[in-house]
């Protein structure tokens, strides 16, 4: 591959990039490649999918299109980018859709040649209309027109061969990865290596991994000397910690997490689920795990799957399920009956846009007082929040850790913006990684009582079915402390009810403080996967002279120990969530603390423009 | 591994120190006592013994076997016994709950612990009422039936469990009546030794809100006329003279009194391992028909859900060899930063 022009280069520390195109176009491959090459060249990166939910919605519709942005950065960079700095459209739907999110002055790479009247009917542009002649919109971006189709069966077809003309079309979208490559130096060999074994070793295809190689390369030479663009850039190593990484996805580090959760705990795991957007590829992930002793099981519905979970925890097992929001709206009543079994139980829910069936592939923090308060009764369970896509690991295995602890389930929150964005993630050494202490009953002298409690943790004993001597009943009936036996006692409900709530409140004791960083009498106080955003939001205020201090929250129920000290600090609380102030309204009941929030509400990442303009505005805004 | 000898059990061996809160008279006595005894024999230690139930009166059971257990949430239980299958295959797991648990909230998971065959017994106890919300209708009461949310009569076509259990794939479906102890006990034990799911009806009275439901079916002097017990490579014969038989009539059949025209052997054999028959005997209603008791249908070919979890699991491990948890974290796609 020959060297970057540096006569034309220029450098940047930030680049975001979206690829954008019919769902058939294969775009979600496309970034991913690209993201392997910048995460090669040593950048920083973060991305984000913006997929529709329809399979394969008609061609050349807007409801059709799949997008996917990556930012990649000689700097530490925690999300995706707001408005991207190049785009690539395959389609006129897709650059009808995602054209808002180029910024001003950007640069877009089109496929021309789709640019055709049926498609511009197919996607809602008047007749006559070619949004690529437009006066505003070549005013405002700088349009790069690429015959791609054309050029890619130039590239791609010789008289001899026997290839088919769909085969050749389909390598389109490595056409405009060779352009993208070019425009930003990296390389494409790692890419065409991995081209070569998917296609030529795992599908065994060879002709075809053939044809995607030579259409990167003939992207990559097209972009060199078409002269289509003002420069080549180039964006230096980040200077990350040392060590080895690898890329992550946040369900793929719920799969590792759960893995190693119960390797540390020297446990089977049953992770039973029905599928359900975005949380389905936990359970892909953690079905090809059955040597590591992880059992999986599609379940025929949501309630069958936490229903499987708790029977495997009951009989010893880590019992583990994973669902979205109406998921778990469907699992209340049998999480209910884990709380009241006192058994250790895994709920693993990465959220998604609600009410109802809402938007399955839209993100958003919105089922946090569901996960607090969607059951009967007083029903308390354990709630944790992951923060980015690699602390889904460790979350994965705190989850794992105080439901055996505590013996109480815990519902852990991801988000589908989490679940499927990926970064890279310095891998972790697991001989650094602690075991998780599991105790179980055993016989002795006194009678068994299964709801005699430990007291350090207030747990009950957890008795494995198969131990001679400690034959029990549980069941969701009231229990008579100590004894388990069903009980209607007034006095006991209400010292049972307590228990139940004190031993999640023990678990302090066990959880890391919240940390601030920063100083200033602001704090930005977060929770899940807005942690990126924040902090990036943070800095940018700093620049701006604007001094704010941030921390977040992983741990919500319990709370860590020093929260009231932290909020106690600040004469100004300030939270971000992507509802409509849920975690706000818990803080300030429990602790009648002012918190001013920013809410977001349209199913996508903060941008960190706006974020750190609504902090300003806050901040400066001085009465509250 | 040595052999220990099994301790010797005796139904008393399996009682709880808890009181028995049936209405007294309740059918589901004669079950637990049959259970009891089941359970003493079966050769299965006391450990190794599950009871799992959902919601209602017979959903109350797992608090009466000296074993371990779990009353769970209603309709759910064939769940739970799922998962504590799949978790440990060894565990000898009972589920007792009655018809509006099983079929009615619960429907779809008893559906689909038949089908998949996962290694439990699933005694059904169907008294064709709601008991524990005090006398609703069920989904196998009959149509018309008069109770407190239905006082012009019930519209629905009632369901006939043992339809459901082999049209879903079930592999040991029988069926039994409450009274007759001896019959339950070989039954159960039958089901119990059977590889994958056992299904048995029981007729069950609920002597408050469906009192004499089944008396048709279960008093001495109705029985012989009313059922017919069903044996391998046997005639089907019933009466208390057993004088009377069912014999094939085109697609379907009819009931024929034996002597001048008809014999035993123009009567129709009963073979466990034919479904269609079983299904043909499934429909077989009183008071036109004799209603069958004892295995419709068995398929010993059919291994559990459970057992072949488990045969999965170790050809995984013998092709991956032992786990890398180390090499799975890393991957495959890494790099390096200085």
């Amino acid at each position: 591959m020959p060297e970057p022009k540096t006569d034309k280069t220029t450098r940047l520390s930030n680049v975001s990039v979206r690829f954008c195109g019919d769902s058939g176009d294969g775009m979600q491959l496309t970034g991913s490649h690209f993201t392997d090459a910048v995460a090669l060249a040593g950048n920083d990166f973060a991305t984000a999918p913006d997929f529709p939910a329809e399979i394969r919605a008609p061609r050349g519709t807007t409801f059709g299109v799949s997008g996917y942005q990556v930012q990649f950065s000689s700097n530490e960079i925690h999300t995706p980018g707001d408005l991207v700095n190049a785009m690539v459209a395959m389609n006129p739907a897709g650059f009808k859709t995602n054209l808002e999110y180029v910024e001003p002055g950007g640069i877009v790479i089109v496929n021309d040649d789709e640019f055709n009247k049926s498609n511009f009917k197919k996607c809602g542009y008047e007749e006559g209309y070619n949004p690529l002649d437009d006066e505003v919109i070549n005013a405002q971006y700088k349009i790069c027109r690429v015959p791609m189709s054309r050029l890619t069966r130039e590239s791609l077809v010789d008289e001899e061969s026997d290839i088919s003309i769909k085969d050749v079309d389909r390598c389109r979208n490595m056409f405009a990865l060779g352009i993208i490559s070019w425009l930003y130096s990296r390389e494409i060999d790692s890419t065409i290596e991995r081209l070569q074994n998917y296609f030529g070793k795992v599908k065994n295809k060879p002709e075809i991994a053939a044809l995607n190689e030579k259409a990167i390369r003939a992207g990559y030479y097209f972009g060199e000397t078409a002269e289509l663009f003002p420069s080549q850039y180039d964006v230096a190593p980040a200077k990350l910690k040392a060590g080895k990484y690898r890329r992550i996805s946040g369900n793929e580090a719920i799969v590792l997490g759960l893995t190693t959760a119960a390797t540390k705990a020297n446990k089977s795991l049953v992770y039973a689920s029905y599928p359900i957007t975005p949380a389905s590829d936990v359970l892909h992930g953690l079905a090809r795990l059955k040597q590591f002793g992880i059992r999986t099981f599609q379940a025929e519905d949501e309630i069958a799957a936490v229903m499987v979970a708790i029977g495997a925890s009951f009989t010893g097992d880590i019992g583990v399920t994973g669902t979205s929001g109406p998921g778990l709206a469907l699992k209340g009543e049998a999480i209910g009956l884990a709380v009241m079994m006192e058994l250790p139980l895994i709920v693993v829910n990465v959220q998604r846009a609600g009410p109802s069936t809402g938007m399955p592939t839209k993100t958003e923090q919105s089922d946090l007082l569901q996960t607090m308060f969607g059951r009967s009764g007083e029903c308390p369970v354990i709630v944790i929040a992951a923060s980015s896509p690699g602390n889904c690991f460790q979350m994965a295995i705190e989850a794992v850790r105080l439901s055996m602890r505590a013996m109480c389930p815990v519902i852990f929150l991801s988000e589908g913006g989490l679940g499927n964005a990926a970064e890279p993630w310095l891998i972790p050494d697991i001989s650094n990684i602690p075991d998780i202490e599991v105790k179980h009953a055993v016989v002795t002298d006194e009678e068994f009582l299964p709801y005699l409690r430990d007291e350090k943790t207030g747990a009950r004993p957890w008795a494995i079915p198969g131990t001679p001597g400690l034959e029990h009943r549980v069941g969701g009936l009231e229990k008579q402390d100590g004894t388990g036996d069903v009980s209607y006692d007034h006095e006991n409900h209400a010292l049972m009810t307590r228990y139940r709530a004190e031993k999640i409140q023990k678990l302090q004791d066990v959880i890391p403080d919240l940390e601030v960083e920063g100083s200033g009498d602001t704090l930005i106080l977060g929770w899940g996967g807005t942690k990126g955003t924040i902090l990036t939001a943070a800095t940018m205020l700093r620049e701006r002279g604007i001094e704010v201090a941030t921390a977040h929250l992983h741990y919500i129920n319990p709370f860590p120990k020093n929260i009231g000290d932290v909020l106690n600090q600040y004469k100004k609380i300030i939270m971000p969530e992507m509802n409509t102030g849920q975690l706000r309204m818990l803080l300030r009941s429990q602790f009648l603390v002012d918190i001013q929030g920013i809410q977001n509400l349209c199913g996508r990442s903060f941008f960190v423009e706006e974020l750190a303009d609504c902090i300003e505005a806050i901040v400066k805004g001085g009465a509250k | 591994m040595t052999d220990v000898a099994l301790p010797t059990y005796k139904a008393k061996d399996f009682a709880t120190d808890q009181d028995v809160r049936w209405c007294p008279g309740c059918g589901d006595y004669a079950v637990l006592t049959a259970m009891k005894k089941m359970a003493a024999d079966l050769g299965v230690k006391r450990e190794d013994f599950m009871f799992v139930s959902g919601i209602g009166c017979a959903a109350r059971f797992p608090y009466y076997m000296n074993t371990y257990g779990a009353h769970t949430i209603h309709g759910r239980s064939p769940a739970f016994a799922t998962g504590v299958k799949i978790a440990n295959p060894d565990l000898e797991v009972f589920l007792i709950s009655g018809d509006g648990d099983l079929l009615s909230i619960g429907g779809n998971h008893t559906m689909h612990a038949l089908r998949r065959n996962i290694d439990i017994n699933i005694v059904l106890l169907n008294n064709k009422i709601y008991g524990l919300t005090k006398g609703q209708y069920s989904p196998t009461s009959e149509v018309g039936k008069v109770t407190k949310s239905t006082p012009h009569g019930s519209l629905d076509e009632p369901i006939n469990p043992i339809t459901i259990a082999l049209a879903s794939g079930g592999t040991f479906v029988a069926r039994t009546i409450d009274v007759d102890v001896k019959g339950l006990n070989a039954l159960i034990t039958r089901g119990a030794r059977h590889t994958g799911t056992s299904f048995i009806e029981v007729y069950q009275d609920c002597n408050v809100f469906n009192h004499q439901t089944w008396f048709y079916a279960t008093q001495k002097d109705t029985r012989p006329e009313n059922t017919i017990v069903l044996e391998h490579e046997k005639p089907l014969v019933f009466g208390a003279e057993k004088d009377k038989g069912i014999r094939r009539n085109g697609d379907s059949v009819e009931v024929v009194t034996l002597g001048e025209e008809f014999t035993e052997a123009d009567l129709l054999v009963h073979d466990e391992t034919n479904l269609a028959q079983a299904f043909l005997l499934s429909q077989l209603y009183h008071p036109e028909f004799p209603e069958p008791m004892g295995v419709f249908y068995v398929d010993d070919s059919r291994p559990s859900y459970n057992d072949q979890l488990h045969s999965q699991v170790d050809e995984v491990v013998k092709k991956h060899g032992e786990a890398d948890l180390q090499k799975l974290i890393t991957g495959s796609n890494t790099w390096s930063v200085a």
